[in-house]
């Protein structure tokens, strides 16, 4: 079987189920354990509203840890939003999820996705520089910081390999006539499903559950997100 | 049995700025084999772990963050102050035996089992430079809640006997006499007898039924027993039907803070009795923080099911008479600026209460930069205080203090934990600074308006 219908056909298939059946296990595991119920007499019972209070209220720091962490903050939004644009609203990438799902929305112009991913990669690199550099997360990081990175990185790396010509304008998506390039780029893709739900790259989910979490115990004190 | 080593004697009496700092070391408690102090602390471990514990633990993602919220790390720059990083071996125990791929990290033993050694090194990270104070939570983009796992780590510290000294000893005096400060109900009866004949005040002592149950922090009662004045001062001139109870007055509870769970279960046993006897509708918490995480939070958790009665922090108790108009003050004329307590204002949610006070006597109040849920520590919350060897550190962090206070201007601070005052009157002494702390309580008593 050439690389390319392996990545195409069961590599998908088993990314996307390791992805799913990982996924569900993980939140299972946390869950099982179960919560004892709360007897004490609540300041407010808004706790689903409280929840999400917390989940956008944590989308920025407070006022009072700017000077500390408004810069991270930024670079996090750089690589976030510069991936997510990449992956989300390029023409071949739309193309390819349409063929697997039906489902289709417009594409943003080629250059734009290239400067998404050119500040993708910038910001990356800036946090990678700084885990390597800064005493407190070089105190932190383990295998899973550095390989959810590279796991992060890789279909960034790959697809600008992959790079010819213009698509924008197109009405259809020519094959590429890069095989083997391909293959490697819709593999970095599985290989990030497959990580997902075993490493810190789970954060996509479990960061409901977590400020979820606090957020309604807080609201339930009346205590400020 | 605590295993004091001679060379660090215990010294619980003497004014605590006057302690020689005693070498860091790890203390131990009872006859236990390191095996068994290890599979004491694990069985404590695996029995806190819940699904909000896992929650936690899962999802760190390890940006560091929570480090620039806590005092003791911006005061040292010292990485291993960094909030999660003082629970590493409670995560290791919880990736290994409680995780969704525990098996796996068992297997492939990727997270090694804990070890005595690293149980010794983590009791400094875990109670000399932890307040819970919470305000990591409010920094971490996950918002994991890194006080909550911090208290249920000290339960496996205690169960393995691995607790500092001072702060052991403290709780069992606590467990055993009724008190930690040695305000055992005897002592308590005199006091008030002494009290109520040189201020010329009723303060009623074990009432068979009353309305309203006061409690009190024994550090009031030692330090501060103005404030038992000031309070019955205060419930006195609001005509309230209202007592202390000698079987339940005591409100800090050590075993909280130490980590022992069935201690603090026994303190806050008490306290709940007192108020069923009496038949109270409203139990006040006196001038203390944790006593209102204990109480107010944690209560009816211990007790099984809701409490028959409203559990009230002292400011909010003034803050509803002087909101309904009941409690009329006269103008304080002086600049204040507030100092919150963490436990009833960050975690607590009642950090307007003081507030609404503090304006009813028409103040100028003025805030610190970092102020509100916002505040930092005094650096004496959750046992730190009584912690001789991490007192270096904890003046340290005073520091930070010291300057948001000057920097707002403010000609005194106010504050409504007696915890957080005789933290500040130490750090006062340390420093050498020209500003006292406070109370609220005793600044209402003397500004009530006939
Ligand atoms: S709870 Fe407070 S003292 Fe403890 S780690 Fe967090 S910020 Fe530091
Ligand atoms: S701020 Fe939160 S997510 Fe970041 S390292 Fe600290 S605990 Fe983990």
């Amino acid at each position: 079987m050439e690389l390319l219908e392996f990545a195409r056909g069961p590599g998908l298939a088993v990314s996307l189920t390791v992805f799913a059946i990982g996924v569900a296990w993980r939140i299972y595991g946390i869950l099982r354990l179960g919560r004892k119920p709360d007897f004490s007499a609540p300041r407010s019972i808004q706790t689903t509203a409280g929840a999400w209070r917390m989940i956008l209220r944590r989308m920025w720091p407070h006022r009072e840890f700017y000077a500390d962490s408004a810069g991270a903050t930024f670079n996090g939004y750089l690589y976030h939003v510069g991936w997510f644009v990449a992956f989300l609203a390029f023409v071949p990438h739309i193309a390819f999820i349409e063929r697997l799902t039906g489902v289709s929305w417009p594409a943003l112009p080629d250059t734009v996705i290239y400067v998404a991913t050119a500040l993708a990669i910038l910001g990356l690199v800036a946090a990678l520089l700084r885990r390597l550099t800064d005493p407190v997360l070089r105190l932190l990081s383990n295998f899973d910081d550095y390989f959810s990175w590279i796991v992060t990185m890789l279909p960034l790396i790959t697809g600008m390999a992959l790079i010819h010509g213009g698509y924008h304008d197109l009405k259809q998506v020519p094959p590429t006539p890069y095989t083997t390039p391909l293959a490697l780029h819709l593999l970095s893709l599985e290989l990030l499903l497959v990580w997902m739900p075993f490493g810190k790259l789970s954060h996509a989910f479990l960061v409901f559950l977590s400020r979820g979490t606090t957020g309604a115990a807080f609201a339930r004190k009346g205590a400020q997100p | 049995m605590t295993d004091v080593n001679i060379r660090f004697p215990l010294d619980l009496d003497s004014p605590r700025f006057s302690i020689r700092k005693p070498e860091v070391r790890s203390d131990r408690q009872g006859d236990m084999t390191d095996a068994e102090r290890v599979d004491r602390a694990m069985q404590s471990f695996m029995k806190d772990f819940s699904a909000t514990t896992a929650t936690y633990m899962e999802s760190c993602i390890h940006c560091g963050h929570c480090a620039d919220a806590c005092h003791f790390y911006k005061v040292t720059g010292d990485p291993k102050y960094t909030p999660i990083w003082k629970l590493e071996p409670f995560k290791q125990a919880y990736k290994r035996e409680a995780g969704p791929f525990a098996f796996a990290y068992r297997a492939f033993n990727l997270k090694p089992k804990v070890t005595l050694a690293e149980l010794e090194e983590w009791q400094h990270l875990l109670y000399d430079s932890c307040t819970m104070c919470g305000r990591c939570t409010m920094i971490c983009p996950m918002g994991i809640d890194i006080a909550t796992l911090i208290s249920q780590a000290r339960h496996g510290m205690f169960n393995a006997g691995l607790v500092p000294h001072e702060l052991w000893a403290v709780a069992e005096r606590a467990e055993r006499e009724g008190s930690p400060l040695g305000a055992t109900a005897k002592v308590l009866k005199d006091r008030i007898e002494w009290l109520a004949d040189d201020y010329e005040v009723e303060i009623p002592l074990d009432k068979p039924q009353a309305e309203v149950v006061c409690t009190l922090s024994s550090i009031e009662i030692m330090k501060y027993p103005e404030s038992i004045v000031a309070l019955a001062k205060i419930l006195n001139h609001l005509g309230t039907d209202w007592t202390l109870r000698s079987d339940g007055y005591e409100a800090t509870n050590f075993g909280l803070l130490s980590g022992n769970a069935a201690w603090q279960k026994d303190m806050t046993m008490k306290l709940i009795n007192a108020a069923v006897a009496a038949g109270a509708r409203t139990l006040v918490l006196p001038e203390c923080g944790h006593a209102y995480g204990a109480l107010r939070w944690q209560g009816a958790n211990i007790y099984g099911k809701p409490l028959p009665f409203t559990v009230l922090h002292i400011s909010e108790f003034l803050a509803e008479q002087v909101n309904s108009g009941k409690l009329k003050l006269k103008k304080l004329d002086k600049s204040v600026t507030f100092h919150d307590p963490c436990q009833v204002s960050r975690r607590g949610g009642a950090t307007q209460a003081p507030r609404d006070v503090l304006q009813a006597m028409g103040a100028d109040l003025r805030e610190s930069r970092d102020s509100g849920a916002l505040g930092w520590c005094c650096g004496g919350g959750g046992g730190v205080v009584t912690i001789h060897r991490a007192d270096e550190l904890r003046h340290a962090a005073f520091d930070i203090n010291i300057r948001q206070i000057n920097a707002t201007g403010a000609e005194i601070p106010v504050t409504s934990c007696s915890n957080c005052r005789q933290t500040f009157d130490d750090g006062q002494a340390h420093y050498q600074w020209d500003k006292s702390m406070n109370s609220l309580l005793e600044l209402v008593a003397d500004h009530i308006a006939d």
